[in-house]
Formats: C-alpha cells, sequence, structure tokens
C-alpha cells in the first residue's frame, strides 16, 4: 500500500436530527480534514455528542448525510482499523476487566491480542488490567475509552469529551497524545465545551449552538479575530474627547453607559492627548477580551438568533444588521460581528 | 461533497508545529520498512528532491502554495444556502491547493470482519462477566441438588411412577433452572443498554444484526451444553435410585439434548425480549410473567364459561410444556406431546427474534 494513500475527510452535508419537537442538531455542514486536530466545541447540549453519534452509526439522521471518504460508518467492514472513538468514559460493561473489554472489541475485528497490551501500555493501565471496570476513577474510565480508540491504530480518531476528569497529567498528556496522531497525517475530532482547552489542542475550530453551525475557521483566525484589544474611556467631556481623538485620527466608538472603547490604540497615547488638551478622565484602561469570553458570547447570540428566526423577522437593533445582511467577508467575519453586537448590547444594559 | 477521493489533502504542512512536538507514543508502529525516509510526519518546507517519486505527488507539487491564512470565512449569519455553497467552494478550494499531506499508514494488518470475529468477541464478553457463572452455576446447583434430593425421596419412600420411568423426576430441577436462564438471556444483552456498552459494541461492529446473532449463538451453544450436561446427570443419578420402568432411548433423548434445547430456546426467547425492550429489570419481570402469569390466571377462572380457556392455559403454560415434555401430559391428554414443546417454543422466539431483527436496525443505540 502506498504511504501517499488518500486523505480520511468527514464530510458532513446538511445534517439533522429532530427528537420529536426538538431538533438536537440543525442542518450542519462541515468538513474534517486530515494533518490536523479539528475542535468540535458547543456548550453543553449544543448537539455535539448527538453528531458524534451520526457520524458513527448509533443514531440514524432525521436528514442530510454524514460520509468518511464518501462512505456511511455501517459500510466500513474494519471499522476499528479505520476509526477509533471515544465516546463517553462509561460505555463499558463495570464487571468486565480493563484487558477483557479491549480483547473483546479486538476480537470483533481481527485484532491481535498483543496490541491490546500495547495499548493498555500507552494510556497507562497496565498495572490496573485485570480490575474491572466499575472501580475505575473517570479518569481511568476515560484512558480505558482512549485505548479503544487506539486499538485499531485508525487513520481517523474521534474523541467526544475527552478532557472531562482527567488530572492535569492526563489533560496534558491527550493534548500531546491528539498532537502527535494529527502529526501523523491521521483525522483528529475533538469535542470539548471548554474554548481554553481547544485553544491549546485545535489547529481547526468548528464551533455550533443549538444544534447549528456557528463557525468553521482556523483557530489562527479565531485568535486573531477575537483576542480583541481595546482601551475604555470614562470622562465628563465626552464630546470633546471624541474630536480629540478624532483629530489625532483615533476612532473612539460609544459604547454604553456613557464609555468610550478604542481598538487597537495605546492607551498612554490616549491619556497624554487627554493631559494636553486638559480633559478629565474617570477611566483609562486597557481591556482584552478573552477567548472563552468570545466563545460564550458566540454561543449565546445562537440562542438569541434563534428566538428571532422563530418569532419573525430579526429584531435589527439587538443584532448588528441582521442575519441576512451580514454581507460575506464584510469588516472581518463573524468575531468582528459579534464585538459590535457586544457593544450595543452593553448600550442596551 | 461526494467528489472522487482527489489524492491529497488540503491542511497545509504546520510550521507553527512546536518544535518540542513530543515523540509519537511507544505503541505507534514503526514506519513501513520500504518507505525510503521513513517520516509520516509532513515536513515542513521539504525540498522536491526529498519526496519520494510517487507519481500523484509530482503531480501536485506544481499547484499553488497554500495560502489558508488568508482566506475569508463566511460569516456565520448568512442565510443557509448561501453559507452552505460558500463552504463548498471554500472546501474546493482548499482541496485544490493544498500540498500533499502523507496520511497516517499503519502497520496493523486490516481485516474484514465477519460473523466470525462477532462470535469471538461475543465468546469473551458472555464468559469474562460475573452474571453468568452466577446464573449458570446456580441453575446447575438447583438441578443437581434438587434432582439428587427427589430421587432420594422417591427412592427411599418407594414411589409408585405408574408405569413411566424414573427420567421425569428431572422436570422439578429443571423447572427453577429456567429462571437462571432467563436472566442470563435477558442480561446477555440487557447488560450492554444497561451499562453503554452498547455503543462501544455497535461501533466496533456496525451490524447491528450481526452482533444480535452471534449474542444468540454464542448465548444458545452455552446454555444447551449445560442444560444438557445437567439434565443427563440428573437422569443418571435418579434412574440409578428410582425404580421405574426402564427409559426408551426416545426418553433418554427428550430428556437430555431436547431438554438442553427446549430450555435453550427459552432462553433465547427471553435474548430477544431484551432485545426488544432494552431494559433488564423489565425484560426479566416480561419473561417471569410470561412463565407463571397462566397458571396464576388459569387458577382464578372457577367460571364454567372460562372453563376451556382455563384448560388451554394450564397445558400450554411454559411449566406445563416442560413436564409434558418428559412425557408427562398435564391436565388430561389434549395438551402438547412429544416434541411439540420444543416446536411451540421455536416458533415464539422466530417470532420474537424477527421482531428484534427488524427493530434493532432502525432503532437508535
Amino acid at each position: 500500500m502506498s504511504r501517499f494513500s488518500v486523505g480520511r475527510m468527514i464530510e458532513l452535508e446538511g445534517l439533522t436530527k429532530r427528537y420529536g419537537e426538538k431538533v438536537a442538531v440543525n442542518h450542519l455542514t462541515f468538513t474534517v480534514r486530515p494533518g490536523v486536530v479539528t475542535g468540535f466545541l458547543g456548550p453543553n447540549g449544543a448537539g455535539k455528542s448527538t453528531t458524534m453519534r451520526m457520524l458513527l452509526g448509533l443514531d440514524h439522521p432525521t436528514a442530510g448525510d454524514v460520509r468518511i471518504d464518501g462512505r456511511h460508518y455501517d459500510q466500513i467492514r474494519h471499522p476499528l482499523t479505520y476509526i477509533g472513538a471515544l465516546l463517553d468514559a462509561k460505555a463499558m460493561h463495570g464487571g468486565r476487566s480493563a484487558f477483557n473489554h479491549l480483547l473483546c472489541l479486538a476480537q470483533s475485528n481481527g485484532i491481535t491480542k498483543s496490541r491490546v497490551a500495547e495499548v493498555l501500555d500507552t494510556v497507562g493501565l497496565t498495572a490496573v488490567a485485570k480490575k474491572k471496570a466499575k472501580g475505575f476513577s473517570l479518569g481511568m474510565g476515560q484512558r480505558l475509552g482512549i485505548a479503544g480508540a487506539l486499538l485499531g491504530d485508525p487513520q481517523i480518531l474521534m474523541f467526544d469529551e475527552p478532557v472531562n476528569g482527567l488530572d492535569p497529567e492526563g489533560i496534558h498528556w491527550i493534548r500531546n497524545l491528539m498532537k502527535s496522531l494529527a502529526a501523523q497525517g491521521r483525522t483528529v475530532f475533538v469535542s470539548s465545551h471548554l474554548m481554553s482547552e481547544m485553544a491549546l489542542t485545535a489547529d481547526h475550530l468548528v464551533v455550533i449552538g443549538q444544534g447549528r453551525l456557528l463557525a468553521d475557521t482556523s483557530m489562527a483566525d479565531f485568535i486573531r479575530q477575537n483576542s480583541r484589544s481595546y482601551v475604555r474611556l470614562r470622562s465628563p467631556q465626552q464630546e470633546r474627547l471624541r474630536d480629540v481623538l478624532r483629530q489625532a485620527g483615533i476612532t473612539a466608538v460609544e459604547a454604553g453607559n456613557g464609555t468610550l472603547e478604542v481598538d487597537g490604540a495605546r492607551s498612554e497615547r490616549i491619556g497624554e492627548l487627554a493631559a494636553k488638551h486638559q480633559l478629565v478622565l474617570h477611566e483609562l484602561s486597557p481591556q482584552q477580551a478573552s477567548l472563552e469570553e468570545a466563545f460564550m458570547q458566540l454561543t449565546a447570540e445562537s440562542v438569541e438568533y434563534h428566538a428571532h428566526a422563530e418569532t419573525g423577522p430579526p429584531d435589527t437593533d439587538g443584532w448588528a444588521g441582521g442575519p441576512g445582511s451580514a454581507s460575506p467577508g464584510a469588516g472581518g467575519g463573524w468575531g468582528e460581528q459579534w464585538a459590535r453586537e457586544q457593544r450595543q448590547k452593553k448600550t442596551g444594559s | 461533497m461526494s467528489t472522487p477521493p482527489t489524492p491529497s489533502v488540503p491542511q497545509p504542512q504546520q510550521p507553527q508545529q512546536p518544535p518540542s512536538m513530543p515523540p509519537a507514543p511507544p505503541q505507534q508502529p514503526q514506519q513501513p520498512p520500504q518507505a525510503p525516509q521513513g517520516q509520516p510526519v509532513p515536513q515542513p518546507q521539504a525540498p522536491a528532491g526529498q519526496q519520494p517519486p510517487q507519481e500523484h505527488t509530482a503531480m501536485l507539487r506544481t499547484l499553488p502554495a497554500p495560502h489558508q491564512q488568508g482566506q475569508q470565512q463566511p460569516a456565520p449569519h448568512q442565510a443557509p444556502q448561501a453559507q452552505q455553497a460558500q463552504q463548498a467552494q471554500q472546501a474546493q478550494q482548499q482541496w485544490q491547493s493544498g500540498p500533499p499531506v502523507e496520511t497516517y499508514v499503519s502497520p496493523i494488518p486490516i481485516t474484514k470482519t465477519h460473523l466470525g470475529h462477532a462470535l469471538a468477541s461475543e465468546w469473551t464478553k458472555i464468559r469474562s462477566v460475573r452474571s453468568t457463572i452466577w446464573t449458570l452455576g446456580v441453575m446447575l446447583v438447583l438441578v443437581l441438588g434438587i434432582g439428587t434430593l427427589i430421587g432420594v425421596i422417591a427412592a427411599s419412600a418407594d414411589m409408585e411412577l405408574g408405569g413411566q420411568s424414573a427420567i421425569g423426576l428431572g422436570s422439578f430441577g429443571i423447572l427453577l433452572g429456567m429462571l437462571c436462564v432467563m436472566t442470563l438471556g435477558v442480561l446477555t444483552i440487557g447488560s450492554e443498554y444497561g451499562t453503554g456498552m452498547i455503543r462501544t459494541t455497535t461501533t466496533a461492529c456496525p451490524s447491528r444484526s450481526r452482533i444480535l446473532a452471534a449474542k444468540a449463538i454464542v448465548f444458545f451453544a452455552l446454555v444447551f451444553v449445560v442444560t444438557t450436561v445437567a439434565a443427563a446427570l440428573v437422569a443418571v443419578v435418579q434412574t440409578g435410585m428410582v425404580d421405574g420402568a426402564s427409559a426408551t432411548g426416545e426418553e433418554w433423548l427428550r430428556g437430555t439434548v431436547g431438554v438442553g434445547l427446549f430450555v435453550a430456546t427459552l432462553g433465547l426467547l427471553s435474548l430477544a425480549v431484551g432485545a426488544l425492550v432494552r431494559h433488564s429489570a423489565g425484560a426479566i419481570t416480561i419473561m417471569i410473567g410470561l412463565v407463571l402469569l397462566p397458571l396464576v390466571l388459569a387458577m382464578f377462572m372457577f367460571s364454567k364459561s372460562l372453563e376451556d380457556l382455563q384448560l388451554f392455559l394450564l397445558q400450554y403454560a411454559v411449566p406445563s410444556q416442560l413436564i409434558a415434555f418428559y412425557g408427562d401430559s398435564v391436565a388430561g391428554g389434549t395438551g402438547p406431546t412429544g416434541w411439540e414443546p420444543l416446536w411451540i417454543m421455536l416458533g415464539l422466539t422466530a417470532v420474537a427474534f424477527g421482531a428484534a431483527f427488524l427493530t434493532t436496525e432502525t432503532r437508535d443505540v
């Protein structure tokens, strides 16, 4: 076999899952590519696990399609050597030993016994291989699940919230493991509700909220667009301050509660300008929006957007021009948009 | 997006990859020996000369360098169609502009799986949990213990068997042992749903029918062997202790292999009910109800108009069928006789399994 074999892609097209009235996954379309760690981010209940379950053929989609290299999961005749998945740490029989749990998985895919010992060693569970899984801590269960995913040495790996229950050493280990797996040219798809975790692990980011796709971007872009630094100003002489700043070529934006925000400018410069013109400042503070904050903003908006979409045309006051008018490529994408929205929210509060 | 797999892949090499990348975990396989450079990790800015002379690689090398960072991401709140279209287009661009990424090829041989693999897996599962040892252990104790006890009592009391062989005495122990087999049958599949193991199982073997078939075969074989051996031992002990008519070959066959088949089939019915209900306690309750309820109901049918129904229930209740299987007909001679109980049980089980196979493929796990 050529070692330049075709890349392993996971493609979702309009994937939808309804449970009665509730739409768990709503028309998801994105692609997971090999050679990178793709982070799958969303708050609890956003539909991450449901999406992964549909990918693995556990749940049937209500509409749409998910394919792995153009095939459905149940068409793959050697699943474990193709895709390894960690769904949840407790997807195992507590009365079975770690070794036997992995052995029965290995046998169902024609994988040798010696490989079971290998993966147990990889995840550091060799010492408790003969112990029953129900005595395991959440972290050990998580490691056993990861061992199961690695069993077939597959080209595609999927982890659903792998760092849950792991101690700092374990978190560090799983981060490095995922990066090294991706660096070997494998496809790594990992879900999380922790932005900070994703920022350290993922190269590409897919964000969902309420089952809808909110962002599909490279991590570098996400950080660039969302680690926004700005200076916050409060002054009783706001109008004059704005004029002074405008003359100096600095744009200040009204952010509500009598505050002004200035993107990108240095606080020293603004302070000096104010002193020169003898303006009183009540506040002059550099601010940095964290990624976690950006993520929360992004997903909070999905709820808001959802409600508007159901009740009628979007409320343009609360929503920077509304979803329909967001022209592609204008103003740096959704990152910019939420920043604008954030300012307007502050006006409202 | 179902375009034929274009050779190669999108993501550009990772210059930002930290140089202190941890070494691959120890289990990571060695590179295939035939690989000239033996480096599956994409080499940033590898000179063209270092690339092995693979045909499609050479072809793709002439394509423009990737510029992913500059790519415009679609705003998230566009109308879905526009967004999709743009994404598709973007994916297409990435397809075409990406340099080849060497995807990982494992040294582990790829095996096309078949029922044999599932059988091996299910055998490991059934022998590696306590519930199997407990249920079958208790069954052996009940069947052998009660069988021997009845033999002793019957022998000391000089019991009159009315021209029948002593093999029929084994039915009492088997009746109780049946309950253990039913429990094991339900647990064989119910515990997978109860623990969440079924998700792991289904991921490893996406064909749910194959999982169900493998479970049924392994369970049936195990229970058949255990029950037949137990029934045969009891039959030997009892015929040795109690004086009665010498049993015919047919009676021996039915009292050992036949009973094994009957009990294992009842266990299969429990397994099918477990697969349909997906809840161990619920399925066990249903099965116990199925076995006991007809007799209990029949006891309260005092009315003359219900006499026919009462007789039917008495004769066709599972315990009555088992006793009839040993040769004694229950409540008159019109009930099932000979091998008939086995055919009835097989028919019921076939229906239940048909339903289980139909629903398992369409239901979510």
